[in-house]
């Protein structure tokens, strides 16, 4: 290769990897200090950037130089940085005690909520944003044209991380981030108020997030999808880094900027891939990233209480559980074919919300990515009937064997690790099928997906359909609560609660743990499979991050302690679902707003709520004081 | 007689579904050292942080200076004068011992001589050598003497101080007592909780005896140091 060229590669991916440093401390020091992982940090850059488009235009109108570009640059940052703090004052200081598993839902319900207030306030219409004055030329490096405001982003970058260096290093709000970042408690017990703390580490993480995202309005047009692309990227930055480490997130951005210079090189399209990959490696090998510390708060099972007392059928049970079954047999006759296709998808949801509670509630494995095993199942189904010529029967039995074959290989890493590392891994994986889904567009279709994935002829019916789906989601779900009661089971929940006291009593945490991850990737699959002869098509969307919560949200609206709580869950949620989403053009705010609320109101979900109705005694706490 | 500096009485505290203390109750007065004296497992370490509210407790009475602290945060506590030096340390070992300090510095309470640095290290020699060091490259005592250091620039009145004397070895022991004689002279109150009867004996004004939760013996410490009978029962392992 020319070594022009490969000067020109490297500058363009230190130029990606300034901003990707600068959105990333933000959110690093931010869970360093407060330990959430911040879902909104996406949204908080997505927001400097719109504020950017509208402010920079107006500010360039009244005089068009370079220090006006700035000043609204800075300006936009500054109100991102307010909402930040708002955000910390009204949301986040009320959710520091609860498990990191509704931490993050509660900001992604900020993510939802973000969303749908971007598209009323600025439309759903892309916006190309201002080009910075004096730096609109190109500067010549070895005869080749480079873009100068690529140069200056590299320049911005470096003074952040100065700038950053002496905050932290000079300045009693820098060393208390610092000192709180390792024990934030102790920090309280030497009298440091932690609440402003907090509010000014929230401001700083939000500036930074609109700075990066105010910074990007020449390069790129102004859009809604902003905040989920760059999210994603920032968490691997920040994994790879170590949690928490701000030297950690400059190397990791340096090294991710320069993976997708070459990379699209040599795998146009499957950088996303490429980054994904990195992050995998680098959690098996170092798992707390390069710069990151084993650290107990970090490593601390996500979720303090999944299921703790396995019940029985009682008569009341089984006599509910009769009645909900021979209502669901007599769907089909007695509702219309509209209420036969809500079925359909309910009963293929509350399926994948049981696999993925038996992953929380009883593994204690929090999967934030367990749409991908669905979108799977769903896919392999899809493809292997339209580009495979096969038909459905041998279809619907290879996507849960297809979506269990990846949840092996994936799973295989994801057990290793434990707490948040575990999550963003989990995520990790989702994306990396999502991109692959999405990106390979010859064979997936991309964003399209493919149609004509229907049943065969003798199920072709809805009704038949129904049956058939009926009778395979009762029968996984009957196998896998089997397992839950069984001594499998019993093991699970003991690598669960101590894994180092499992592994004493002859239990193989590692290999169990895997076992489950499988287990539950494949009944996933399974839904997947039925949930695409369903739709008659497959596409990305149900490999998505906002699939992933919807699980996690049927599986909390039902109650993390419940073992058929799942069920009631998806059921709920569905229907509302389905009946609000074509009332709104805010189910996305509705959602979000929900999912705060619950998180706020019910930790333990609706099933969980009416069992401690039932069941006084047991009370559910959360750990006190700061964790 | 004056109100003593910290009252605690009735004091309760569980983890989750395990009572850990049953109605503990002790004074502390001004200038005064008063040690805990306990077994593993009896209580001690709940008890000062259910003091600072660093666990879940309830209380008939918990006042310090005056002030009801029974539902205040742990700052807040900190803040009107009663620090807390923990047994695990948790100095933050990124920091270094220069930092450590800094993080813990809050102005002097009016009528009080503030903590500074050459102060301290007259009494922590050692901590004066390495001012730029990272606190993770000391010894095991050296960081007790930095995390009691750090608590004291907060100029308390009082110190809750949580078995000090504990993995140190004997010469480095023998420090903390003289470190503890110092605060004393400076006019702090000290409840110090303790296994090491020998320790606690040399700097102690009084004493209690705590087990399984519940305060079991009260006295000075001369007296205790003569009742074989309690010692046996609640102290020797």
């Amino acid at each position: 290769m020319d070594p022009a060229f490969i000067v020109i590669q490297s500058l363009s991916g230190l130029a990606s990897a300034s901003s990707l440093f600068i959105i990333a401390s933000g959110l690093t020091i931010v869970f360093g200090v407060t330990r959430i992982v911040n879902f909104a940090h996406g949204s908080l850059y997505m927001l400097g950037a719109y504020l950017a488009v509208t402010i920079v235009p107006m500010l360039l109108e009244v005089d068009r130089s370079l220090p006006m570009f700035l000043l609204g640059v800075l300006l936009s940052a500054l109100i991102v940085g307010v909402i930040g703090a708002v955000m910390e004052i009204v949301l986040l200081r009320r959710i520091y005690h609860v498990p990191e598993l509704f931490q993050l839902l509660a900001t992604f319900g900020v993510v939802l909520i973000v969303q749908d207030l971007v598209i009323k306030l600025w439309g759903a219409v892309e916006i190309p944003g201002p080009r910075a004055p004096s730096l609109r030329h190109g500067v010549f490096i070895f005869d080749q044209r480079f873009p100068a405001y690529e140069l200056f982003l590299i320049g911005m970058g470096l003074v952040v991380l100065g700038l950053l260096w002496l905050l932290m290093q000079k300045t009693r709000f820098g060393v208390l981030i610092r000192a709180a970042t390792q024990d934030r408690e102790m920090v309280g017990a030497l009298g440091v108020n932690q609440a402003w703390l907090f509010t000014g580490t929230l401001f700083l993480g939000a500036f930074l997030a609109g700075l990066g995202g105010a910074l990007q309005i020449p390069r790129v047009a102004v859009n809604t999808q902003m905040d989920i692309s760059i999210i994603t990227e920032v968490f691997v930055v920040t994994v790879i880094g170590g949690m928490g480490s701000v030297p950690g997130a400059f190397v990791a951005a340096l090294i991710i900027g320069q993976l997708q210079a070459f990379g699209i090189l040599i795998f146009p399209k499957i950088t996303l891939v490429l980054v994904f990959l990195l992050m995998a490696v680098v959690l098996v090998v170092k798992p707390w990233g390069l710069f990151g510390k084993p650290d107990a708060a970090a490593g601390r099972a996500i979720l303090p209480e999944g299921i703790l007392s396995l019940k029985r059928f009682g008569r009341v049970d089984t006599i509910i559980a009769g009645i909900a079954i021979a209502v669901l047999l007599a769907l089909p006759i007695v509702g219309d074919n509209y209420m036969v296709k809500v079925g359909i998808e309910v009963l293929v949801l509350a399926l994948a919300a049981f696999s993925l509670q038996f992953l929380i509630g009883v593994g204690g494995i929090v999967s934030f990515g367990h749409a991908a095993y669905f979108g799977l199942g769903a896919y392999a189904a899809g493809l292997l009937v339209t580009r495979g010529g096969m038909a459905m029967e041998p279809a619907l039995l290879l996507a849960p064997l297809v979506a269990g074959g990846f949840a092996a290989l994936f799973g295989f890493f994801i057990v290793r690790l434990s707490g948040i590392y575990l999550a963003m891994l989990t995520l990790a994986f989702a994306q990396i099928v999502y991109a692959v889904c999405f990106q390979w567009v010859a064979f997936t279709g991309g964003d399209n997906g493919v149609v004509g994935v229907w049943p065969s002829a003798w199920a072709s019916s809805r009704q038949v359909y129904y049956y058939l789906v009926l009778a395979m989601t009762l029968a996984a779900i009957i196998a896998l609560r089997h397992a839950i009661y069984a001594p499998f089971g019993y093991g699970l929940r003991a690598a669960r609660d101590s894994a180092i006291r499992a592994d004493a009593i002859g239990i193989d945490v590692g290999r169990i743990r895997w076992f489950a991850f499988t287990l539950s990737g494949a009944a996933a699959g399974l839904a997947g499979g039925l949930y695409s002869f369903s739709k008659g098509s497959i596409d990305p969307t149900m490999i998505s991050i906002p699939m992933s919560v919807d699980f996690l949200v049927m599986v909390l609206v039902g109650g993390i302690q419940t073992v058929i709580g799942p069920v009631v869950g998806a059921a709920a949620f569905h229907s509302v679902k389905d009946f609000f989403m074509p009332l709104t053009d805010f189910w996305r705010l509705f959602l979000g707003l929900s999912i705060i609320m619950m998180v706020l109101v019910f930790p333990r979900g609706i099933a969980g709520a009416t069992s401690a109705l039932v069941d006084r005694k047991r009370s559910v706490t959360l750990p006190a004081g700061g964790v | 007689m004056t109100e003593a500096l910290l009252t605690v009485s009735g004091l309760s505290a569980a983890y989750g579904q395990a009572k850990v203390l049953f109605g503990v109750s002790l004074e502390a007065r001004r200038g005064e050292v008063v040690a805990l004296m306990g077994r593993n497992g009896a209580g001690k370490t709940t008890t000062l942080k259910a003091i600072i509210g660093m666990v879940e407790a309830s209380a008939e009475t918990l006042r310090f200076d005056g002030h009801d602290i029974r539902r205040l945060e742990t700052f807040r506590i900190a803040r009107l004068g009663l620090g807390y030096v923990p047994e695990e340390r948790r100095i933050f070992t990124d920091l270094t011992v220069h930092e450590n300090l800094a993080v813990g510095l809050r102005p002097a309470r009016s009528g009080r001589a503030p903590w500074t640095l050459d102060k301290l290290y007259k009494v922590f020699p050692n901590l004066a050598e390495m001012e730029g060091r990272r606190a993770s490259a000391m010894s095991g005592g050296e960081q007790q003497m930095l995390t009691i250091a750090r608590t004291l620039m907060g100029n308390p009145d009082m110190v809750l101080l949580d078995e000090p004397s504990e993995g140190l070895a004997p010469v480095i022991v023998e420090q903390m007592a003289e470190a503890v004689i110092a605060m004393k002279a400076e006019g702090l109150a000290v409840l110090l909780c303790e296994q090491n009867l020998h320790f606690a004996a040399a700097v102690s004004d009084r004493a209690y005896v705590i087990e399984k939760g519940a305060i079991r013996y009260a006295g000075t410490m001369a007296e205790l140091e003569a009742n074989d009978e309690i010692r046996e029962a609640y102290l020797t392992v």
